[in-house]
């Protein structure tokens, strides 16, 4: 155990026991190396066994230990203890979400909006296995970026119009949706489009650019959602316009 | 209890080799009623951390039978052959087929995508998007799986037991993570795809959710584990936190120095180093691209003399990528300098990464045929918890994530033929089973006056398999461990949870997550006890020749009651590469079959 400790103000909730929240600190040693997930692992291990909360890869990419530090949002795994000490730590659950039980947010309406945007690739043809699709470097380019996001969801957290619209579907499902549309391989932009376009998609962001800035994996969905919105405008011109279907 | 809950076929893991069998049955028979159960959110598991890329044949200098010597000669001639023939044909459709589904390979100027070598290979032909093929894979199966709205998926429900009747496996047991429930999932087919088992040792690259939980559940089961003993430390791991540094930094140029700054590979018998600047290096199977087994054993032999470099978490070589230059380092290793910068604390374009040897796969698994059958009726495994065997005595880089999505399709190809001509499930006794696990269950949560934590039996497990079933084995080291074992298994009935609470109890799960790993560990040391040879990764200081004569054979270990396991061997097949020497370092080989 070193000399120094630093201290976690935690957030508690157990539904089958508590009727409102409460905040529980813990003093836990203080070593340089240590995420705040260390911290959270080593109160787990000694001090009690009842805290709970999620994490997987402890390597920034299974996207499970996303909270609130200290009101912002973080992944667990990659916020270290030095960037905080000697001041106590404040952990929460991520916001905009419903709590499950401790530091564990309910994920079920997030699941329905990822899957409504049609995240997987939509051709009318099939090609025979022995067939690559090809895909230059510059076409790959065009949407990598958008293919980059772990469903962490500390965007989700982070959007003052989650706030107030728990209907928008989101950054995540938005910018993944982007993605599709934007691979040189799918032809499902026009099935993604009503999702999109309607007043839950694109336009209930106000651009306020908290999930770019948030990203742990630099995806910036605020730019997907702007590039978005243009190209279902354009759509939706074209739609006006040629309504006989020459789009 | 609630009633039971029904399907056709039940798969446990959402892992790459769980989700590719779901869309295989998907494809295949719409009618047929398909469950997903995983701990985790699928896109969670740990095929995510997958790193390097997948091997398949794809380029004219390449050949069918050169991947089939790759891995043959890697496995150490204890890889079944006929297994690796059907893997090596079917692997280039599999990875097209993922390609197809929106998987961001990557690419060459000509639209075609671009492969990289890896480790133990004689022709490059891993394909990969940048160094995070597994997230891209995970998440294109993921969410390719997400259009056929008629899968289930029970997300965060924890598989506790096979449910076993007529001497068929009829269903699981799992309780649902959000209620505590334990339900009982019945189904005329289950196909467990729950991965790997790293998590028995201390220093991993796995995730927290590698705990062998499928194996013990097929163990318990009467279902061999095969060639447990052989487990895979790959040789560039981040010291602390153990997190994995892929081998492509090292297909890609990168190269391992020693204290006084010496390519020190050189030494043991991997050939000779060319310069850095030299257009031939890296050379295939040769030096940093040796097999992972004798560079992780390499690094042993250098700490043994002296040469390694100390660290405050042990020590370490370098892994140095500086000649590539940022340029490239962004391109095609981006995550290798995110994880180094955030993790170690250096940036890998101005300082060498410091790295060791690192628990990293299972060869051995559940015992399976080569459709992916296990022995007990009714119950297939894939993934990393099963053992066909493609892998033998040490795993090929970059073979694993193809391994997925071949056996995972055929798994499901396999599991809908069976469940067409069984019989009815007989709900009546598996559903009896499942409230019995119940019952266990709400003892073991309510339990009182218990004096073991789960963290001094999980360290004391640790410490047996790190000390004496390591890189470097023998008889004395084995036997420790192996009664060390049997020392912690018993404590487990003294073991205390601080949590009572039914909603979403992590406490529980790691509790039974302990036993199963405390189970595998048992198998892994036992099975490494009665090897008395050194092949592939498992190396004997007390057997250190190969020994055809007697093992040239999968280790079979069964659960008995209570006492240790019960080893068995079971003949490898060959067919067109008869055992011969492993030769690495540029040395020409013959890789054709007979
Ligand atoms: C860091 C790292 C890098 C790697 N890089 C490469 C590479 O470049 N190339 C390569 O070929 N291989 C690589 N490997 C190996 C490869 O990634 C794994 O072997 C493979 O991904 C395992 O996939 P899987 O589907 O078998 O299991 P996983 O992806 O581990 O999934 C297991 C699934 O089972 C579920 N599960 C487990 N237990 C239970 C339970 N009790 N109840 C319910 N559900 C359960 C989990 O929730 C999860 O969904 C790497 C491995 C690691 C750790």
């Amino acid at each position: 155990m070193p000399e120094q400790t630093i201290t976690l103000d935690v957030f508690r909730y157990r539904p089958d026991e508590d009727e409102r929240s409460t905040i529980q600190s813990y003093d836990v040693p203080y070593y340089e190396h240590w995420v705040i997930l260390d911290a959270l692992n080593w109160i787990k291990d000694h001090v009690d066994g009842t805290l709970s909360f999620r994490w997987s890869c402890r390597m920034g990419v299974c996207g499970s230990c996303g909270m609130m530090i200290n009101g912002d949002p973080k992944l667990t795994c990659a916020a270290f203890l030095k960037d905080y000490f000697p001041r106590a730590i404040r952990v929460e659950p991520l916001v905009n979400f419903p709590v499950e039980r401790d530091l564990v947010i309910v994920m079920d309406d997030f699941m329905s909006k990822l899957t409504s945007v049609k995240p997987w690739l939509i051709r009318d043809d099939t090609r025979p296995m022995e067939e690559e699709l090809l895909q230059s470097p510059s076409q790959l380019a065009a949407y990598k970026q958008f293919s980059m996001c772990i469903n962490c969801l500390l965007c989700y957290a982070a959007c003052p119009e989650l706030d107030g619209d728990p209907d928008f579907l989101g950054p995540a499902a938005i910018a993944l949706a982007h993605r599709y549309n934007l691979d040189s391989r799918d032809q499902g932009t026009a099935e993604r489009q009503d999702i999109l376009g309607a007043e839950e998609g694109v336009w209930g962001c106000a651009l306020v650019g908290e999930c770019t800035a948030v990203c742990p994996k630099n995806v910036d969905p605020a730019g997907a959602i702007q590039q978005a919105k243009v190209a279902v405008t354009k759509d939706w011109y074209k739609r006006l316009l040629l309504p006989w279907g020459k789009r | 209890m609630s009633d039971a809950l029904q399907h056709d076929i039940v798969i446990v893991g959402g892992g790459g080799a769980g989700l590719r069998a779901a869309i295989a049955l998907a494809e295949l028979d719409p009618t047929l009623s398909v469950a997903v159960v995983s701990k985790v959110y699928p896109m969670r598991s740990h095929t995510v951390a997958a790193e390097g890329g997948a091997a398949a044949v794809i380029k004219d200098n390449d050949s069918l039978d050169a991947h089939c010597y790759d891995t043959i000669s890697g496995s150490d001639w204890l890889a079944d052959q006929d297994a690796v023939e059907l893997f090596v044909r079917e692997a280039p459709k599999e990875l097209i087929q993922l390609e197809h589904w929106g998987c961001p390979w990557n690419r060459e100027p000509d639209g075609h995508v671009a492969v990289r070598p890896f480790g133990g290979m004689n022709i490059e032909r891993t394909w990969f998007a940048a160094d995070k093929t597994g997230f891209h894979m995970l998440h294109t199966l993921f969410q390719t799986l997400l259009k056929y709205d008629e899968v289930v998926r029970y997300d965060e429900w924890f598989a506790t037991k096979l449910l076993v009747a007529d001497g068929r496996c009829q269903g699981v047991a799992a309780i649902e993570l959000r209620t505590g429930q334990v339900r009982c999932i019945a189904a005329k087919a289950v196909i467990l795809s729950t991965g790997g088992a790293g998590r028995i040792f201390p220093f991993t690259t796995n995730g927290a959710i590698k705990t062998g939980d499928g194996m013990a559940l097929a163990y318990r089961a009467g279902v061999p584990l095969k060639d447990m003993e052989f487990v895979q430390y790959h040789p560039t791991g981040l010291p602390g936190t153990g997190i994995l540094i892929t081998e492509a930094a090292r297909s890609e140029g990168g190269v391992l120095l020693n204290k006084h700054g010496e390519r020190y590979l050189s030494n043991y018998d991997l050939g000779e180093p060319l310069d850095v600047h030299d257009p031939k290096h890296p050379q295939m199977r040769s030096m940093e691209l040796g097999p992972r087994d004798r560079l992780s054993q390499a690094f042993v032999k250098e700490h043994e003399k002296g040469n390694t470099i100390d660290s405050p978490f042990g020590d370490v070589v370098h892994l140095d990528i500086r000649h590539l230059g940022e340029k490239k380092i962004d391109k095609l290793l981006p995550f290798v300098r995110e994880l180094a910068t955030n993790y170690a604390g250096i940036d890998p374009v101005h300082e060498p990464i410091p790295v060791r040897p690192v628990v990293h796969y299972m060869m051995g698994g559940i015992h399976t045929d080569i459709n992916t059958a296990t022995p007990l009726p009714g119950l297939y495994a894939v993934g990393e918890c099963a053992c066909i065997s493609i892998n033998g005595a040490n795993r090929l880089g970059s073979n694993s994530l193809t391994k997925l999505l071949v056996f995972g399709a055929r798994a499901g190809k396999a599991a809908a033929q069976y469940v067409g001509g069984c019989g009815a499930i007989s709900v009546a006794a598996i559903q009896s089973q499942a409230v019995d696990e119940q019952v266990r269950i709400t003892a073991l949560l309510n339990k009182t006056g218990g004096s073991e934590r789960i963290v001094s039996l999980r360290t004391d497990m640790y410490h047996a398999m790190e000390s004496g079933a390591g890189i470097f084995r023998d008889e004395s080291s084995l036997k420790r461990t192996c009664e060390t074992l049997a020392e912690v298994r018993g404590r487990l009935r003294d073991i205390q949870l601080d949590d009572r609470s039914n909603c979403f109890n992590t406490e529980l799960i790691a509790a039974l997550e302990l036993e199963n790993m405390i189970d595998i560990a048992n198998a892994v040391a036992h099975s490494a006890l009665a090897r008395t040879e050194s092949r592939g990764s498992h190396q004997r200081t007390d057997f250190p020749d190969r020994d055809d004569a007697n093992f040239l054979k999968h280790s079979m270990a069964y659960q008995t009651d209570g006492g240790p396991p019960r080893i068995e061997y079971l003949d490898v097949v060959i067919t067109r590469w008869p055992p011969a020497e492993r030769v690495y370092g540029a040395k020409p080989v013959e890789t054709a079959g007979e």
